[in-house]
């Protein structure tokens, strides 16, 4: 009796350490009903879109920016990769190849699942606005990052990592539109946001029978405040990497925040 | 039309007579399609390295290059603005024409040893082979297409699937295996068999005047136009007017820099001969006047380069020389090979 004790607990120590080595693995007991055995489960995240405290009615809904401006908002996009996740004890697992189009005019992408999240209590999450600077350099790639989605310029190449678009009767062009294509991976340029928004004392609990899910809140009002106050009489076109880029990137740094999580 | 297919006859009538080998070679032997790194040339940037090299991706690759679908009306393939019997330069446009008859802004540039270059276009923008496509297909001045049409399109032709397939393992259709098929096709254009490449194998020697046009290279053309591949890819303000039609302030558009206004990339000078008009507008129809240029043309301004702020004096001999040996860079391995034409025509 003894004996066989003494196997199970090597074997499932075994079992621990090649997860723990190894996170970028997936495991095979995803699919595993036996929920007293999983060792991975998933975790949902689901993005909601605001301006301040209104969710965000694409097109017909104005809304005023902290320099006093109305605007309509017809596009909102950005992209969420990079993915790492603390548990209580602070270890780590980072999300493979975790890249994420958020876009909040097509409602299947403001929520997605992350699969093969070993099983544990979470209390952080870090990820970053925008697309690391070695998927900018390194040629044609799939899925969330294909460059037929729209968010990669093709004369000079980068990631669109936010869009934002709308109309403002106060916007200093002629159309009254107003495009912000917020971008630039190297050097001064740079507009790379790691983020850390607070799970507030919370945790996500992910089991082979429970998947949680983290519900953000995207508040368009911070893309136009703290810390440059965005006026759109003179800022209504950004649409390459500068200076102009680089502010409301600095704005947009801390435009999502955990609403609640569910377990 | 008829100017352009006496044009084609006469440039055909031109090659076929100078041409040493009329031979057609086989179709495609296994073989020649190979990654090339010739002994001395420096490491390439692009290796193929997770986009093997294949046969079958290579002619995906080149139908792809000489398909029309790739644009808007589907008139337009990437084979019409580079002609492989110009080292795949645009013979006789200086701007490159886009559907509906639209002007470009700029002269399409030759194509040939690809995998050297560390980024892409007149002013760099475009940092890997494999994306550079994207940029003509979808600029409204070119091809003027979506990559999702382009995929939809594709899909409707049927052989596409069958080549997609033998290309990558299964008969999807993404914009990734497209531009790498158009890398495999266009990276393995390469070119390094001048009559200049054989002197440097002492394979062959230069007469007289080319040797002494090399010495004259050397000393004053060199430092930009760096052996062996003929650019050391540095952007450089050659000391041009700006074209106030096109206000096209180079390098400057993609870094916002004002030290960079007006720099350019420096173009290899290999298979020069064929490859007129020249400069980024293709002001320039013959090496004649661009050697005048650099002469008597410079214009002085801010970001001229340094090199050239007492332009490049030379005598009416030494420019003489010098284009006899520019006329050694060309490639007539490169320029024959017959695995780059469109296989439809």
């Amino acid at each position: 009796m003894k004996k066989i004790a003494l196997i199970i607990s090597a074997l499932s120590v075994i079992t621990f350490t090649n997860c723990k080595k190894d996170p970028a693995e997936p495991s095979n007991n995803n699919n595993n009903n036996n929920t007293n055995t999983a060792t991975t489960g998933k975790l949902i995240l689901t993005f909601e879109a605001m301006f301040g405290d209104s969710a965000l009615v694409l097109n017909n809904k104005t809304y005023v920016t902290a320099n006093g401006d109305s605007v309509k908002i017809s596009t909102f996009k950005y992209y969420i990769s990079n993915i790492t996740l603390t548990k209580t004890d602070n270890s780590t697992y980072t999300v493979p190849e975790s890249y994420y189009l958020v876009n909040h005019n097509t409602s299947s992408t403001v929520s997605f699942t992350l699969n093969n999240i070993p099983v544990g209590q979470y209390k952080a999450i870090k990820m970053l606005i925008g697309v690391d600077s070695a998927r900018n350099v390194s040629g044609a790639q799939i899925g969330a990052l294909d460059p037929a989605n729209g968010m990669f310029w093709s004369w000079s190449t980068g990631y669109i990592m936010l869009k934002l678009e709308g109309k403002s009767p106060q916007s200093g062009s002629a159309s009254k539109n107003f495009f912000y294509h917020i971008g630039g991976f190297s050097g001064t340029n740079n507009v790379l946001k790691w983020i850390t928004p607070s799970f507030n004392s919370a945790t996500a609990n992910v089991s082979g029978s429970m998947t949680p899910k983290i519900h953000f809140k995207t508040d368009i009002s911070e893309i136009f405040k703290t810390p440059n106050t965005i006026n759109l009489a003179t800022t209504y076109n950004v649409t390459m990497p500068g200076p102009m880029a680089k502010m409301i990137a600095d704005n947009y740094a801390d435009m999502i925040t955990v609403e609640h999580i569910h377990n | 039309m008829k100017q352009k297919v006496a044009y084609i006859v006469l440039i055909t009538v031109l090659f076929t007579q100078c041409k040493v080998d009329p031979e057609i070679k086989p179709a495609l032997p296994a073989n020649d399609i190979r990654v090339v790194v010739p002994e001395g040339w420096p490491k390439p940037h692009y290796n193929f390295e997770n986009n093997p090299l294949t046969k079958e991706g290579f002619i995906l690759g080149r139908s792809l290059f000489y398909e029309p679908a790739l644009s808007r009306d589907n008139t337009i393939s990437c084979g019409d603005c580079h002609q492989h019997f110009v080292a795949f330069a645009n013979a006789g446009h200086s701007l490159s024409h886009g559907v509906n008859g639209q002007l470009g802004n700029r002269n399409a540039p030759p194509l040939f040893n690809l995998t050297w270059h560390p980024y892409f276009m007149w002013d760099g923008g475009i940092n890997h082979i494999e994306v550079q496509p994207l940029a003509p297909i979808t600029d409204p001045l070119e091809m003027d297409e979506t990559m999702e049409n382009v995929i939809a399109k594709l899909k409707n032709k049927s052989n596409y699937r069958k080549m997609f397939k033998d290309a990558f393992g299964d008969d999807s259709i993404t914009t990734q295996r497209i531009f790498r098929a158009l890398a495999q096709f266009m990276g393995a254009m390469y070119s390094y068999q001048s009559k200049y490449d054989m002197v440097k194998k002492g394979k062959a020697t230069f007469s007289a005047a080319e040797q002494r046009g090399y010495n004259l290279f050397v000393q004053k053309c060199a430092i930009c136009h760096k052996e062996p591949l003929m650019t050391d890819f540095s952007f450089r303000n050659n000391g041009l007017s700006v074209n106030p039609a096109l206000q096209d302030s180079g390098r400057m558009r993609i870094t916002g820099d004002p030290n960079d206004r007006n720099k350019f990339k420096v173009p290899s000078l290999r298979n020069v001969a064929l490859t007129s008009p020249y400069m980024h507008d293709g002001r320039f129809e013959t090496l004649e006047q661009v050697l005048d240029h650099y002469r008597f043309g410079i214009v002085q301004s801010p970001t001229l380069d340094t090199l050239l702020q007492n332009g490049i004096p030379m005598s009416d001999q030494e420019k003489q020389d010098i284009i006899q040996f520019l006329y050694t860079l060309t490639d007539y391995e490169f320029i024959y090979d017959k695995k780059f034409d469109n296989p439809n025509r």
